[in-house]
């Protein structure tokens, strides 16, 4: 073994632009498929950054003035979305979604503590709101608005991750109070959301909020979530026609009114999303094959030359003693030692360019309005092995043929050969 | 005497198209230690007789034994196997490997007998002393001249300790100096008891060996004493 390296290495040292011939092409094959791969991986985290920990399949419904004069009234009319809504959407349309809820947009708030305050939006949510946000809250970090504080009218509020820190430096928020714009509320929860450091937003119960802000049976807005039987954009539209129709005629607006009732209809940018990412990932793989072929077919190619030009050579070495299996033996160990060095090089400056470009595209921070094109673009490193592994297959496939070939030269012919 | 080499009734018939018959029933049997040359001009055979004896080419009936073993239907790796063991080839175009330095080329019999690399070099550096080329050790065959690379040749010929030395008109690429050189240096190696063949159309080469097989249109046309080297080109001897 040791002595068939050594017989290698002294061939390589001695045909130095052949071995860089054929290790190029295999260097720059994997080095291009890890690039683009990353590339492509880029993208579709990119995508699916933008849409976080939330829940892919939310309607929310809002609110505003009417466009349209309908049922003989004037346009420019307000709109209210109340309880009633929310009771009607799980009534009637229950074999579609998993649970309705209702929200109050409060507007900004000023809440504070102390000499510490901030302004941020306040919500008075459902307990499952939690999940339609996408919030998370860690172990010690409280919990989330409960049913039993719907139920008592609690004054307690869920604050976000940079609220606490504003409001409490690095003291511990749950169970402190805080003011906001005169009302006292209990902390018994501070969460996050991945990618939206910057969200302050902060929760109150619904049914504190609507006494409180005397709100009565009035929503700003609600949401629900479409379950198993909505799964496509077929069954998305015809859902979303005759709910529209459905909402418009409670309220008594033009189903054309988007103005009046607008829908925000999470699970068509997923869909779309989907699409594109499925489109990147064909897009990827065709590419990624024509470039590993077009190595595969550089490294035979050189491989039949270097084999041809051996011809005479592998004619002397068997005059003197090698036997048919020796030549072969040594063609393909000299394949796969080329292989095995360049694609590693390749392999190693490929995930290096990719970990060195993802260092440029860091996720957004800039809070609601953010998007990130491209996020990370990294590949496995199982598929860049395997891709690698692939490319020395094909190498030594591809040497050898040709090495059969010359082997199989009687040995009078091959010492002729020039 | 032991009998080295015995060829009974070799034929050897072309098909490249119309059948070429070249060898028609050669009967040859050299003696171990013999210098003998082959004669003849182009066509007659001497190549493809070399061929035979050097176990590079198959014949069609007859039989051939070297070192009393029998040369028949041998495989590839058999073949290869004879070769390395029984046979030292010296080549007219020396078929050096290009990439390979002195030293290694010499040494390149022995990695096919699996010696270890330091021993190989070691055995390739004393053989390349005593054709006079230790400082050449080093050079690759492209900074040789004819009569060093021939000499090399003869080195890695010598260095798996064969039973016989095949030279194809090892001369033929040479001037007549370094010829007679080269020349020199093969019948030492006979002196020290190997069997040597020259295959050659130069009768002054053919002058130096000891024994001449002159074969013509694939027959042995004669077999002639030549151990007073006063042969001639036309091969009549007692003609003087």
């Amino acid at each position: 073994m040791i002595s068939i390296l050594y017989e290698i290495l002294n061939t390589i040292r001695r045909n130095k632009m052949r071995t860089f011939l054929t290790g190029f092409a295999v260097a720059w094959g994997i080095f291009m498929l890890i690039v683009l791969l990353g590339s492509g991986n880029g993208l579709k985290n990119g995508f699916s950054s933008n849409f976080g920990d939330r829940l892919m399949n939310v309607v929310q419904v809002s609110s505003w003035r009417t466009n349209i004069p309908y049922a003989g009234f004037q346009s420019g009319r307000r709109v209210n979305l109340d309880n009633r809504d929310v009771k009607l959407t799980s009534a009637e349309y229950g074999n579609y979604i998993n649970f309705v809820i209702g929200n109050i947009n409060l507007g900004s708030k000023n809440i504070s503590n102390g000499a510490e305050y901030l302004s941020s939006s306040m919500s008075g949510v459902n307990p499952k709101r939690i999940i339609i946000d996408g919030a998370k809250i860690t172990q010690g970090n409280g919990r989330f608005i409960n049913d039993l504080d719907i139920r008592e009218n609690r004054k307690v509020i869920v604050i976000s991750q940079r609220a606490k820190e504003i409001l409490f430096k690095n003291e511990s928020a749950i169970g402190k109070t805080v003011n906001v714009s005169g009302i006292i509320y209990t902390v018994v929860g501070v969460y996050y959301i991945e990618n939206r450091q910057d969200v302050t937003t902060s929760y109150i119960p619904i049914s504190t909020a609507q006494i409180i802000y005397n709100r009565g049976i009035n929503l700003s807005n609600f949401a629900f979530t479409l379950n198993e039987n909505i799964y496509d954009k077929e069954t998305n539209d015809e859902f979303m026609s005759s709910y529209r129709k459905r909402i418009a005629q409670v309220h008594q607006v033009s189903p054309e009114d988007d103005n009046a009732i607008w829908y925000w209809n999470r699970f068509e940018g997923y869909l779309e999303m989907a699409n594109v990412s499925k489109f990147i990932n064909i897009a990827v793989w065709i590419i990624g094959i024509f470039t590993l072929l077009s190595g595969i077919v550089g490294v035979s190619n050189i491989m039949l030359i270097t084999v041809r030009e051996r011809t005479r050579e592998f004619g002397i070495r068997k005059s003197i003693g090698a036997s048919p299996l020796s030549i072969l033996k040594l063609v393909i160990a000299e394949s796969i030692f080329v292989t095995t060095i360049f694609g590693y090089i390749g392999l190693v400056c490929g995930v290096g360019i990719t970990e060195f470009a993802s260092q440029f595209f860091q996720p957004e921070q800039a809070g609601r309005n953010s998007f990130n094109a491209f996020l990370n673009p990294t590949v496995d490193i199982n598929v860049a092995v395997q891709a690698t592994l692939l490319l020395i297959i094909a190498g030594t496939v591809a040497g050898f043929f040709p090495a059969l070939k010359a082997v199989r030269i009687k040995t009078i012919e091959a010492l002729n050969n020039k | 005497m032991p009998k080295i080499i015995k060829l009974k009734n070799i034929n050897k018939t072309y098909y490249n198209g119309a059948p070429l018959h070249v060898l028609k029933g050669i009967d040859i049997e050299i003696n171990r230690g013999e210098f003998v040359s082959i004669m003849g001009s182009s066509g007659s055979g001497k190549s493809t007789l070399l061929n035979i004896l050097g176990i590079l080419d198959n014949y069609d009936t007859g039989e051939y034994y070297l070192n009393d073993v029998l040369i028949k239907n041998l495989s590839e790796t058999r073949a290869a196997y004879f070769r390395n063991k029984l046979i030292g080839f010296v080549f007219q175009s020396f078929n050096l490997i290009s990439f390979k330095n002195a030293m290694e080329n010499v040494a390149l019999p022995l990695y096919y007998q699996k010696t270890g690399r330091k021993t190989r070099n070691k055995t390739a550096l004393e053989y390349l002393d005593k054709l006079g080329l230790k400082e050449w050790a080093y050079h690759m065959p492209n900074e040789l001249s004819g009569g060093q690379k021939q000499r090399v040749a003869i080195a890695r010929a010598l260095i798996s300790k064969p039973q016989i030395i095949l030279a194809d008109e090892p001369t033929g690429a040479l001037d007549s100096k370094t010829s007679a050189e080269v020349l020199d240096v093969l019948k030492k190696v006979n002196e020290t008891g190997m069997t040597m063949i020259i295959v050659t159309h130069e009768s002054g080469v053919a002058n130096q060996t000891n024994k001449i097989i002159r074969l013509k249109d694939g027959i042995i046309e004669s077999v002639e004493d030549n151990s007073e080297h006063n042969f001639s080109s036309f091969g009549i001897q007692n003609i003087k």
